[in-house]
């Protein structure tokens, strides 16, 4: 799927992490870039889990940036998962 | 028979903050409540809404029950909420601003229509109505007793002194009627009724002295919104050992008794009857206290 | 050579010199007596009526004969506050001297100022308690080639009175002082408490300067420290700020995470069969353990149990049970609060001691020896129970040894109190880091998700057992903490040592490895 608009999840808390999502012209591929404070211990692993997310939902060109601070994968998970809902204005139930 | 539940405490967790839900189970609480509503920033209700399901889903809250308050059917983010949460079947939802038997009817058939969507039983999952507006509080009997869904009833202090148009004060004068009747309605319905939060974090004394007066007019618990706060009231919810002692007594007699086809009897001089036996045995729940049924 | 816990440790240092592994917490002090001879004290003469008083702290130094590859120690009383350690530095840095050792009792935040001087071959070599900060990750990623030497307060003491630590200048900051160098640190405006980690460096430095912001009348009572050791006195506008005594690790807590685990572990001691009259206590820094102070003090009350003395870094809370009559005496090595000051002046039970008296393995009894519970802190611990306070999650050395190990090696209960995990990274590991105190040494570990007792103390399990606490196997814990935070990949490190942690027999405990280069921005 294509992300529709810039989109933004999460907050600078700890134990949070932000992502901001741009949308990229057609066949630019994919721009990761993380910020975290156990990167080194958990870089590779939160790497996956976005690269996994982002198959699911098809969103291959776009521009992603996460800052985190210790957030636990199912944290991860939720705040990529709404980033992605909300670039594709899929996010029922919520005033933006 | 119903699954006795420890309610003394309810402590509520912002369902915005992943930082406080995965620590949720680890302070004693007896329950936690994961708040989608007054909590969650209007433009934050799906960023808590997917938060709070993935935690249920992979957090241990070990022994703590886990409540999840969804926001108002009114609203446009109430159905969300439940479309999301109900497949995960939290130990109860908590509906807010409950007015009336109609409207719990409603909300249980939307909630009974996920389950059967999702090929879950209407059981296990319980409701808890919030009384939380003038309405409710005229309304609570009603609310309570009809649905034997809801096992839990709860006093919002905040909320009801504001749509009563006064001033909340630290002695409660202005709730104080509400909480009376809306503990009668639970007592009538043998349910659970949960006592509104103390806003002050640091005032200890004042903390001991609202809890103490819930448990003197009749509430099972209290709602918390700092952990630092559960061990004040599990303290004045928890028997004393010489409760503990003479229930344990009360209830040991009773049994000898039934078995010699004796219904009332004495001890010390005091008649002891059903309903004595009956909350001696609660208060041997809340100590954690089981006599074998021989 | 492979230590007891198996740490690969080198048999000799350039710049330290030749190593003993350590073998275990109290094999080397068996015998009661030992190899390492006391090396003699300077003999000094001072003719009467000659004048101690110098103009500066520049002339003070002056006059101490300042050379190239020179010791220059300082105690940590300020902590945060500390202004002196920096200023001398930087006096000895504008004289051109090179080559510093640089001896503290510990090295904190503020202590960032000598960074440069790490670089520019100013100070070389490193004995301390604890590194923290920009100079712990300064010390990490290599910025000294002859690694530092982290030892223990105990451990301090003995390094200096068996010569391995040659003190030339002792520069000692105290919050009052007369013209003789009698001095103390539990009075005037900069009073920070006891000022008992300075006692020893007074003893055995070539040169003695006192600073103080406060010169009073001849005699400064009390004699902490006493002029026939003191060849200078200075007096300056200011020797620190007091009121950043209590800041970081010092600080009572008021998160809700540390209180939880505190009270944990004052339900642990409760049940633990030491909990009896006359018992004696001490809390470590670092929030949680801190905090077991206030609950025990409820615990005493309602129990009606009286104990017999409090020992070490001590806060207000303790000041509380000794005027509460809970406890009938305080030691004070270190106050963590600058208004402890007042007690230890006025309370005649409030006794101030220095290091070596509250935690020398080389002598004829500490009083960590006679200690019946301590709750210390951790960065991390393993499963053997070995425990860590000097590297962090990242990699850098941002802690300190203190008196963790001395107390730990005395008391007959030690109670490890910290969360199971901290910003994602699990404190429970297979195997930690850097090993400070000895598994053999502590009994039990308190976190959040449950209590694990060292399988070598069955009673105190069963007794734990036995009051319903959340007891679970530490390897059982261990693992659970890694299912919810992931298990963490290892850092990278060089094969270049840069610090050496000493246990505190002088024995090495472990080694501290180069830190590879690593950044927190990744763009893939």
């Amino acid at each position: 799927m294509k992300p529709q608009t810039s989109s933004q999840a999460g907050t600078f808390e700890s134990s949070d992490v932000i992502f901001l999502i741009e949308p990229l012209p057609e066949k630019s591929g994919r721009k990761i870039e993380l910020f975290s404070t156990v990167l080194h211990q958990y870089g590779e692993s939160f790497k996956k889990t976005v690269v996994e997310m982002l198959d699911q939902y098809e969103m291959t060109d776009v521009h992603l940036i996460a800052r985190d601070k210790g957030a636990l994968e199912p944290t991860i998970k939720a705040r990529l998962e709404t980033a992605i809902k909300r670039s594709l204005g899929i996010h029922e139930g919520t005033v933006i | 028979m119903k699954k006795f539940k420890k309610r003394r405490s309810m402590l509520y967790i912002p369902g915005n903050n992943p930082a406080m839900i995965q620590q949720g189970g680890v302070y004693g609480a007896d329950s936690v409540l994961l708040d989608l509503e007054d909590s969650v920033a209007l433009n934050q209700k799906d960023s808590a809404r997917i938060l709070v399901r993935n935690m249920i889903k992979s957090i241990d809250f070990y022994d703590t029950e886990v409540c999840v308050r969804v926001n108002h059917l009114s609203t446009p983010f109430g159905l969300a909420d439940l479309e999301e949460i109900v497949p995960l079947q939290p130990s109860a939802i908590r509906y807010p601003k409950t007015e009336s038997a109609e409207e719990v009817g409603n909300l249980l058939q939307i909630i009974e229509k996920i389950e059967d969507r999702h090929g879950l039983q209407h059981t296990t999952m319980t409701v808890h109505a919030m009384i939380e507006t003038a309405m409710g509080v005229q309304n609570v009997f009603e609310i309570a007793s009809k649905f034997t869904r809801i096992d839990a009833i709860t006093v919002g202090g905040q909320d009801l002194t504001a749509d009563m148009n006064i001033i909340y004060t630290p002695d409660g004068a202005g709730i104080d009627f509400a909480r009376k009747r809306i503990v009668m309605a639970a007592k009538a319905s043998h349910i659970d009724i949960l006592d509104t939060v103390f806003p002050d974090v640091n005032d200890e004394e004042g903390l001991r002295r609202e809890t103490e007066y819930a448990k003197k007019i009749g509430f099972t618990g209290k709602a918390v919104i700092n952990p630092r706060q559960i061990d004040i009231i599990h303290e004045v919810f928890t028997p004393t050992e010489e409760e503990i002692r003479k229930a344990y007594r009360i209830v040991k007699e009773f049994r000898a008794n039934a078995a010699a086809g004796i219904g009332v009897f004495a001890i010390d001089g005091k008649m002891i009857d059903a309903p004595v036996v009956h909350r001696a045995e609660y208060i041997l729940k809340l100590a954690n206290i089981e006599i074998a049924q021989n | 050579m492979l230590n007891s816990l198996g740490r690969e440790i080198p048999e000799f240092i350039q710049g330290i010199g030749t190593l003993e592994p350590f073998q275990g917490a109290w094999t080397k002090l068996r015998k009661g007596w030992m190899d390492e001879p006391t090396i003699p004290a300077p003999n000094k003469a001072y003719l009467p009526h000659q004048n101690k008083l110098c103009n500066s702290l520049e002339e003070a130094i002056e006059r101490s004969g300042p050379h190239n590859g020179m010791t220059v120690s300082f105690h940590h009383h300020l902590r945060n506050g500390d202004i002196i350690l920096v200023k001398t530095l930087a006096i000895l840095h504008n004289m051109g001297i090179r080559d510093i050792t640089l001896a503290s009792s510990s090295l904190i935040e503020c202590h960032d100022p000598i960074f440069p001087f790490l670089c520019d071959g100013t100070i070389t070599r490193i004995y301390s308690s604890g590194i923290r900060s920009q100079l712990g990750r300064a010390i990490a990623m290599g910025a000294l080639d002859i690694p530092v030497v982290i030892q223990s307060h105990g451990g301090r003491v003995r390094g200096i009175h068996t010569g391995k630590v040659q003190i030339d200048l002792a520069v000692i900051a105290a919050s009052a002082a007369d013209c003789e160098g009698n001095a103390t640190g539990a009075s005037g405006k900069s009073a920070f408490g006891s000022i008992g980690y300075a006692v020893i460096d007074v003893r055995y430095a070539k040169q003695v300067v006192v600073v103080t912001d406060n010169l009073v009348d001849y005699p400064c009572i009390p004699l902490s420290i006493t002029q026939n050791f003191i060849d200078h006195v200075v007096v300056v506008d200011s020797i620190g700020d007091a009121t950043k005594i209590a800041t970081g690790t010092t600080r009572i807590t008021n998160s809700p995470m540390d209180l939880r685990i505190a009270k944990l572990a004052a339900e642990v001691i409760e049940n633990s069969g030491f909990f009896v009259p006359g018992f004696s206590f001490q809390v470590g820094a670092g929030g949680a353990s801190l905090a077991v102070a206030k609950f025990i003090r409820e615990k005493m009350k309602t129990r009606d149990i009286k104990g017999s003395f409090l020992l070490g870094g001590i806060t207000s809370y303790c000041v509380d049970m000794l005027n509460d009559g809970l406890f009938e005496t305080i030691f004070d090595v270190q106050s963590f609060d600058a208004t402890v000051s007042n007690s230890l002046l006025n309370n005649r039970r409030h006794i101030e001691i220095p290091a070596a008296l509250y935690a020398n393995p080389f002598n004829c009894g500490c009083i960590t020896n006679k200690l019946d519970v301590v709750v210390l802190g951790a960065l991390e611990i393993d499963v053997d129970f070995n425990v860590n306070v000097i590297t962090g999650s990242e990699g850098y050395v941002r802690g300190a040894s203190g008196g963790h190990s001395d107390t730990a090696s005395g008391a007959k209960l030690t109670v490890v109190a910290c969360p199971s995990f901290r910003g994602r990274i699990p404190i429970i590991k297979k195997r930690v880091h850097t090993v400070v105190t000895p598994g053999e040494t502590v009994h039990v570990l308190v976190t959040e998700r449950g209590i694990a007792v060292n399988p070598a103390f069955k009673e105190l399990e069963e007794n734990l057992r036995k009051a319903g606490l959340n007891i679970k196997d530490i390897h059982d814990l261990e693992i659970e903490v890694d299912k919810i935070t992931g298990v963490p990949d290892p850092l990278e490190y060089t094969d270049k040592i840069v610090g050496v942690v000493e246990y505190r027999d002088g024995t090495v405990i472990d080694v501290i490895h180069q830190l590879l280069e690593k950044s927190d921005y990744k763009l893939y």
